[in-house]
């Protein structure tokens, strides 16, 4: 059905010249699961994209073979692509509120389809709208293809952006990561939705950053890097006799681990921060509702949620950004809400936070002296508190822009630590990494927990971050807090029904007999 | 929905009261008596001046000349110009239909014209010649733009006439001249718009589905452009009043432009007034229609 020989892309930019994917073979055969894994940078998306001729604009694409449904596609005219598209192959891509026109109905989208291959009449293709948005499993397909894709939840989003794909009849469907930014149950649904297409003989190339993913669907994997394959086989071969050191990482990563503690906290534990009956109200929506928590010195405390379970608005009241409706704050025993933000800030520098994504966090004109030398009490140099983060001088009088993502978010983790706080917030400081990275940030954060005795409160919504970091954990679910307690106890023996749905929903490296 | 739309159109109201009130005490704080104010360079009598204080109630307190003031502009009636001997409302409605009938020439135009520069010319060289085009028509002031086409068109050629509002002829030269600059502004503003909605990923999704380029720029693209293209539009129609001014001076066109430059030089200012308070309805209107064409094209903006 697809066969590649010695792909290679590069992109001819006004200034530079770029090699994504370089030297790529690979086949796709009728009714099999292929994946391909690799993180940000690693050319899958590139790759998967040139089977449809969508590498790019400024892209040039090479191969000694480009054979797409039997034909060769390296002499393709622009309409021999697009008779492919939608009718031989269906994209589907990562996130359905951007990728889905947002100014257009859900219908409209699913119905254009079937219009640019000129299937039916539009009555007809009302119907068949309806029928496609039955086949992914949306309730009431008549009211759902009238409405906006931001008035569906993110589950029925993709689903319907998986319609759309689905519309045309295609023999094969392009995923390119198409669970990444959804939750973890509905993550869990649209893996399900997939096996099911899988299972009635859709063939399916997946594209993905998480091995845990594909692993439960995948029959064959290819391990990309830096535009190369580092490794590919049977899922079953890969996933268990690895040769790779870097598939082994992505496998490590995906299995998780447990990062061993020697430092415990003292025998009477002074506690930092404090929340009592926390309730927030917006309007006639209660997204908090009743919410006690403390942490203590040197404690790191989970706080896991879907979204919109409040979690991140917990974060802001702690922070001191956001008034409670009813309830109280305390910080190194003092008032810290109903009261002036005159009196919080000598207690500001106490109290810092991480964000998801650093790039936004930082004035993209500053450089990165500048940013962590604007948190440190005056004259203090910043080149040790780099070093304590693993990063060396070079980056000294870049812009957050230059910086991966990693080093950025190391950046974010030094500024947070130079006014040496009691607490640091992270909401979500590992979401936007890739997998590899992750561990290392994670790494960090523990280790800083071990030296300074810095508590930490770690928002996420990935359960494998938590349970690898975290000492406590709080589950939250509609604002409240439905389950709290160790991190063992509360992985191992889950009381709470939510609690148990949440890691069941996890995707788990699951090796095929 | 209609909660949203009733907001937009109470603040519009809002607007225009304020204008209102502000002219109305412009007028309180003209130097000298009130009734000097109104009489302006006219001719003066105590027969006119029994008339003024008659019909502004300047007998009464401030209170009921205030809300008496009100009350008769919302009916419309914006007093009589003691200059010109005639109702404001008549002096300022002959002259209202040749400015309006310019000034959404020059719109119509204006719009076409970048339609035709953003969507049509997207070769990269025709691109870059469009793009340095627009930058010169909006840095070059619009009387010049008008003086070299009256002198090419008109005087050297004869194609158009030279001054005057008579048949559809005499409104090309003074349209294309308010529109030209209008066209750069548009035809920028909706390229960026485009060029970013091409990058987004439910451009990627569409081409995916089969759609040629030009469906997926017209079908997809054009209206997330059209966002920011019609708050520059809303506020290019304030550019058009303005520029009203200019160009009847320039093309000796009866107008709204004319009558204002004649009362501000003999001191009507009844008519000023009505002119103040007429300018603030059109940009009420054209802020109003603005935000409810926002309603229109994104559907997100329809929540609360």
């Amino acid at each position: 059905m697809i066969n590649v020989e010695d792909l290679r892309v590069t992109f001819h930019l006004p200034r530079r010249t770029v090699e994504a994917v370089r030297g790529v073979s690979f086949t796709v055969e009728p009714g099999e699961c292929v994946a391909i894994v690799g993180e940000s940078g690693s050319g899958k998306s590139v790759t998967a994209r040139s089977l449809v001729g969508l590498a790019g604009p400024g892209a040039r694409v090479d191969a000694t073979r480009l054979e797409v449904d039997g034909q060769d596609a390296r002499r393709f005219a622009p309409r021999d692509w697009r008779r492919l598209r939608g009718g031989f192959a269906g994209l589907v891509l990562q996130d359905a509120l951007v990728s889905l026109d947002p100014l257009r109905t859900v219908g409209a989208e699913i119905g254009e389809v079937l219009r640019v291959h000129g299937q039916g009449s539009r009555l007809s293709r009302t119907k068949q709208v309806h029928r496609l948005l039955t086949e992914v499993h949306v309730p009431e397909p008549e009211r759902r293809a009238k409405q906006y894709p931001h008035q569906l939840s993110g589950g029925l989003r993709q689903r319907a952006l998986i319609a759309s794909a689905l519309a045309g009849g295609p023999k094969l469907l392009i995923a390119d990561e198409p669970t990444t930014a959804l939750d973890a149950t509905v993550q869990a649904q649209i893996l399900t939705l997939l096996a099911e297409r899988r299972a009635a003989g859709e063939t399916l190339l997946l594209i993905s950053h998480d091995l845990a993913v594909v692993s439960r669907l995948a029959d064959r994997i290819l391990v990309m890097k830096d535009g190369r394959l580092v490794e590919s086989g049977p899922s079953r071969v890969l996933l268990t006799g690895a040769d790779h050191p870097y598939t082994r990482e992505l496998i490590a990563a995906a299995t998780g681990r447990r990062r061993a503690r020697t430092a415990q906290p003292g025998p009477e534990p002074v506690v930092i921060a404090e929340a009592a009956a926390l309730r927030k109200v917006y309007g006639d929506r209660t997204v908090v509702r009743d919410v006690g928590l403390s942490i203590r010195h040197g404690e790191i405390v989970g706080l896991v949620g879907e979204s919109g379970s409040g979690k991140t608005t917990v974060a802001q009241l702690l922070f001191g950004l956001v008034e409670p409706t009813s309830g109280s704050v305390t910080f190194e025993g003092a008032r810290f809400s109903g009261v002036p933000e005159r009196a919080r800030r000598p207690l500001r520098r106490k109290l810092q936070f991480i964000a998801q994504d650093p790039l936004s966090a930082f004035d993209p004109r500053w450089t990165v002296r500048r940013i962590v030398a604007e948190a440190l009490p005056r004259g203090a140099t910043v080149t040790p508190l780099l070093e304590r983060v693993g990063l060396g001088e070079d980056v000294l009088d870049r812009y957050p822009r230059q910086l991966s993502g990693g080093q950025r978010q190391r950046v974010a983790i030094a500024r947070a630590l130079a006014p040496r706080p009691s607490l640091i917030i992270c909401d979500e400081p590992v979401s936007a990494l890739d997998v590899s990275v992750q561990a290392q940030v994670l790494d960090l954060l523990a280790e800083i927990r071990e030296r300074d005795g810095t508590a930490l409160l770690f928002i996420s919504h990935d359960l494998g971050v938590i349970r690898d970091l975290a000492d406590r954990v709080l589950v939250m679910h509609d604002g409240r807090v439905v389950e709290e307690g160790d991190v063992a106890a509360v992985f191992d023996r889950p009381g709470h029904e939510y609690t148990r749905k949440l890691l069941d929903a996890v995707p788990k490296l699951e090796v095929p007999a | 929905m209609t909660r949203a739309i009733l907001r937009r159109v109470g603040a519009g109201v809002l607007v225009l009261w304020a204008a209102a009130t502000a002219a109305y005490l412009a007028l309180l704080a003209a130097p000298g008596d009130t009734v000097d104010a109104i009489i302006g360079d006219g001719a003066d009598s105590p027969l006119i001046r029994s008339q003024i204080i008659q019909e502004w109630h300047l007998d009464r307190p401030a209170v009921v000349q205030y809300v008496d003031f009100l009350a008769r502009a919302v009916q419309g009636d914006l007093g009589r110009s003691y200059l010109l001997q005639r109702p404001v409302a008549e002096v300022i409605g002959g002259q209202l239909g040749p400015t309006l009938q310019l000034a959404a020439t020059a719109a119509g135009f204006g719009i076409v014209l970048a339609l035709v520069l953003a969507v049509v010319a997207r070769r990269p060289w025709v691109r870059r010649l469009s793009s340095t085009t627009e930058l010169v028509l909006v840095s070059t002031p619009p009387f010049l733009i008008g003086i070299v086409l009256l002198s090419l068109f008109s005087f050297r050629l004869g194609w158009f006439p030279v001054s005057g509002a008579q048949g559809a002829a005499a409104l090309v030269l003074p349209a294309i001249t308010m529109g030209l600059p209008i066209a750069g502004t548009l035809a920028q503003v909706l390229r960026d718009g485009l060029d970013r909605a091409l990058d987004e990923p439910f451009a990627v999704t569409a081409r995916a589905r089969g759609l040629r380029e030009s469906a997926v720029l017209v079908r997809h693209a054009l209206k997330h452009a059209l966002l920011p293209t019609v708050t520059m539009l809303g506020w290019s129609f304030g550019v058009l009043i303005g520029g009203t001014v200019i160009i009847e001076q320039v093309f000796g066109r009866p107008g709204l432009g004319q009558v204002t430059v004649q009362a501000v030089n003999a001191s009507d200012l009844p008519v000023v007034l009505a002119v103040v308070i007429l300018a603030a309805a059109v940009f009420v209107v054209v802020n109003t229609l603005t935000d409810l064409a926002y309603l229109v094209i994104d559907p997100r903006l329809r929540r609360s």
